[in-house]
């Protein structure tokens, strides 16, 4: 060493930072807060979601305090904030708030209470097949990604093949052809170990070599499944399926969210793709970590960010069609209220009772616009390049 | 070649990269050794498989393309080369660790450094969150990070290129390992902070008595920190030796261009010395000597035979036998070939 850095002032170096500190969240919030419109999306967003669940409690129950499926026919078609007649009711039947605050329908159903408990249903649709939807995107993505380059060879597609067709016939009760086929598979199994512990003395018969061969890669399989998906025009593909099971709300969840997960995977795959070649993934694997910890959490955190906004715009697409397919008729079944059979419900009125049809499209809109607004700004703030342009 | 202290010893490394037809031959037989407590440099330009001989040891070559065509990698009485991938990890940053190139990417972005500390202890030892917090606090001090217990929850971003460097260091050093791999950990620093850290490298070296493989390009820093040098050329090691030898004794005529363009004193005003020509695409080198082409003392045979590394006593080894010869006396024995 030279005399030069022998005598370097060693409190210099020790000097704190001057920039102020700020958490992650807090700069999140200041970038946030300058976009007006997410705030407000943010913002009815919040209201809906409180909405949602005090209806949850107000209308459910074996009493409650307002009976969504209450009829009253001498009360049919009253406009909005109509007193109710109280000499033709019953106690039970006058509404909790003393008028119709939303009208009733032509049962004489108060409209509020319904479109309360269509909130639920709504809320509950947008976030659960979203959460399905994510949730497959992110398993698939994260394969295709992070395993993209592996091969799955000529027999792992026959023995798949195989399974699935003794699987069949065994439900199909051709119990004894399935469970052959079913044995088979083990037997390959062991044949293929046997035949590696003796690699390299002989050579392996041509049909071997053909079951060895490198069929597609993991990336191409399920990139190729994804555009397949994609290819299926969705909403015919839900009424098909809705058709054919029975009506529930939950069926239509699972449908919607197994529908939709094609977004999520090719936004967690090209993520994937970009940051398996970063120089933290090589540091994180120098330091011994094993392919679950460096994907779970090294590599899905920060690929989290266009899947949230491209969940968030998806939880708006998810209640639109739901709410199609309520106006459709294949939707939830008809005691229970949601958004989109009010709607259905209410166009044969149109003329003589227009808030049958006004107050839940109006509704829709303006929870779909705002978590389409509160997706985009989430975006705008989670990706720095779209920053600014505003 | 092995003594008893020897820490690591590679030995006839080859490490192939294939694609299409193309073969790279990115490693093709090098040898080398660390003992314990040393620090060696390789040294070397760009794109002569310095960095994957360094991956190689931490079995972290993708295959395909990579292909380890060939030799061992003796690591505590263990060949590397054999290991499965369970007991590789148990090796990485354990018993061998890492510090990379870029401090400004090797860190991941959402994670605080307290995390990404106390990650690299808890992969491989299981203690509880106190004391894992303490020992995130000893390593910061020990690279010599200024208040600790505030940087702690610093994000990535909020640090300085150098302080990165260091908490990439502390990382490395969080399973106290017996080998550090240094990737020239300096090259994205400027030149004051690339002192600083050299010399905690230095002092941690003699305080906790490792080992380091010193990777780079940069001979200012190896005159710095070396005690052993190999030089290398197109994948493989074409000098090897102590760093004075090295430094005033260059047997090998790359070694020797190569100081011959390092700009002093006494060549102030003049035009600097460049070796004529670039390195060999790894997929299509001369045969012979890879050197040959650009080599001032080549003759007919260099671009024939492969070269025999010469000895020239007390440790020190050329891949030349045209500057041996010529400097060869009668009185000492033939080449001899190792």
């Amino acid at each position: 060493m030279n005399k030069k850095e022998k005598g370097f002032n060693k409190n210099f170096q020790l000097e704190t930072p001057l920039a102020p500190k700020r958490t992650r969240l807090q700069e999140f919030w200041r970038l946030f807060r300058q976009n007006r419109l997410a705030i407000l999306g943010l913002f009815i967003f919040i209201l809906f979601f409180c909405c949602a669940i005090v209806g949850l409690f107000m209308t459910s129950g074996p009493d409650p305090l307002l009976d969504p499926a209450m009829i009253r026919l001498q009360e049919k078609l009253r406009p909005p904030l109509a007193k109710p007649n109280l000499d033709s009711l019953r106690r039970e039947e006058i509404p909790y708030l003393g008028f119709y605050l939303m009208g009733t329908d032509d049962l004489g159903r108060d409209v509020f209470a319904r479109m309360l408990q269509g909130a639920w249903v709504s809320l509950t649709v947008g976030f659960v097949a979203v959460g399905i939807s994510v949730l497959i995107g992110i398993f698939m993505g994260g394969i295709a990604g992070y395993f993209g380059q592996h091969h799955i060879r000529v027999d792992h597609v026959l023995v798949t093949l195989v399974l699935i067709s003794g699987a069949a016939l065994v439900t199909a009760n051709f119990i004894r052809s399935g469970a052959a086929l079913l044995c088979l598979t083990p037997a390959y199994i062991f044949y293929f170990i046997w035949s590696q512990n003796r690699s390299g003395k002989k050579t392996l018969p041509l049909w071997a070599k053909v079951f060895r061969k490198n069929a597609v890669s993991i990336d191409t399989l399920i990139m190729r499944i994804v555009d397949i998906m994609l290819c299926f025009p969705s909403f015919f593909l839900i009424l098909t399926v809705v058709a054919l099971l029975p009506a529930s709300i939950y069926n239509i969840m699972i449908v919607i969210g197994l529908t939709s997960w094609m977004g999520a995977t090719r936004f967690v795959r090209a993520e994937f793709l970009s940051l398996r070649e970063q120089d933290f993934v090589a540091a994180v694997k120098t330091l011994g970590a094993g392919n679950f910890r460096i994907i779970f959490r090294h590599m899905m955190p920060n690929a989290m960010a266009p899947v949230l906004v491209s969940a968030t715009i998806g939880i708006a697409t998810a209640i639109l069609t739901e709410a199609g397919l309520s106006f459709l008729g294949f939707g939830v079944p008809p005691p229970h209220a949601t958004w989109g059979n009010i709607l259905s419900d209410g166009k044969n009125f149109i003329f003589d009772a227009p808030w049958l049809t006004f107050i839940p499209g109006i509704a829709i809109l303006i929870v779909v616009l705002s978590f389409n607004l509160f997706g985009e700004g989430l975006r705008d703030v989670l990706n720095p390049k779209l920053r600014e342009r505003h | 070649m092995t003594n008893d202290n020897t820490l690591i010893s590679v030995q006839d490394l080859k490490v192939y990269f294939r694609s299409g037809h193309e073969c790279a031959r990115a490693v093709d037989g090098i040898s080398f050794e660390i003992r314990q407590e040393e620090t060696v440099c390789l040294v070397g330009e760009s794109g002569c498989g310095k960095t994957v001989s360094a991956l190689s040891i931490l079995g972290l070559i993708q295959t395909p393309p990579g292909e380890i065509a060939g030799g061992q990698i003796m690591f505590q009485g263990k060949n590397l080369l054999e290991l499965d991938e369970e007991d590789m990890q148990k090796i990485r940053g354990n018993r061998i660790a890492m510090v990379f190139q870029e401090p400004l990417t090797s860190l991941n972005p959402v994670f605080t450094i307290e995390d990404q500390i106390g990650e690299a202890i808890s992969i491989h030892k299981n203690i509880g969150s106190g004391e894992l917090r303490d020992c995130c606090i000893k390593l910061l001090k020990d690279v010599g990070i200024p208040s600790p217990v505030q940087r702690l929850k610093d994000y990535p971003h909020q640090l300085s290129g150098g302080q990165r460097q260091r908490v990439m260091i502390a990382m490395a050093l969080a399973c106290d390992p017996d080998l550090i791999i240094a990737d020239e950990p300096t090259t994205a620093l400027d030149v004051t902070v690339q002192a600083q850290i050299l010399q905690l490298l230095k002092s941690i070296q003699e305080t906790r008595s490792m080992s380091i493989l010193y990777i780079t390009h940069d001979l200012g820093v190896v005159a710095n920190i070396a005690h052993r040098v190999y030089v290398m050329y197109s994948g493989i090691v074409t000098e090897q030796g102590n760093a004075a030898q090295i430094f005033h004794h260059a047997r090998h005529p790359y070694t020797q261009g190569l100081l011959a363009s390092l700009p002093s004193r006494s060549k102030r005003g003049k035009r600097l010395f460049s070796i004529p020509g670039t390195v060999p695409n790894p997929a299509y080198k001369p045969a012979g000597c890879p050197f040959h082409p650009r080599c001032p003392h080549a003759i007919p045979i260099c671009g024939k035979e492969y070269p025999k590394m010469c000895d020239y006593g007390q440790a020190h080894l050329a891949r030349c036998p045209v500057l041996f010869k010529n400097s060869h006396n009668p009185d000492k024995p033939e080449p001899k070939s190792i």
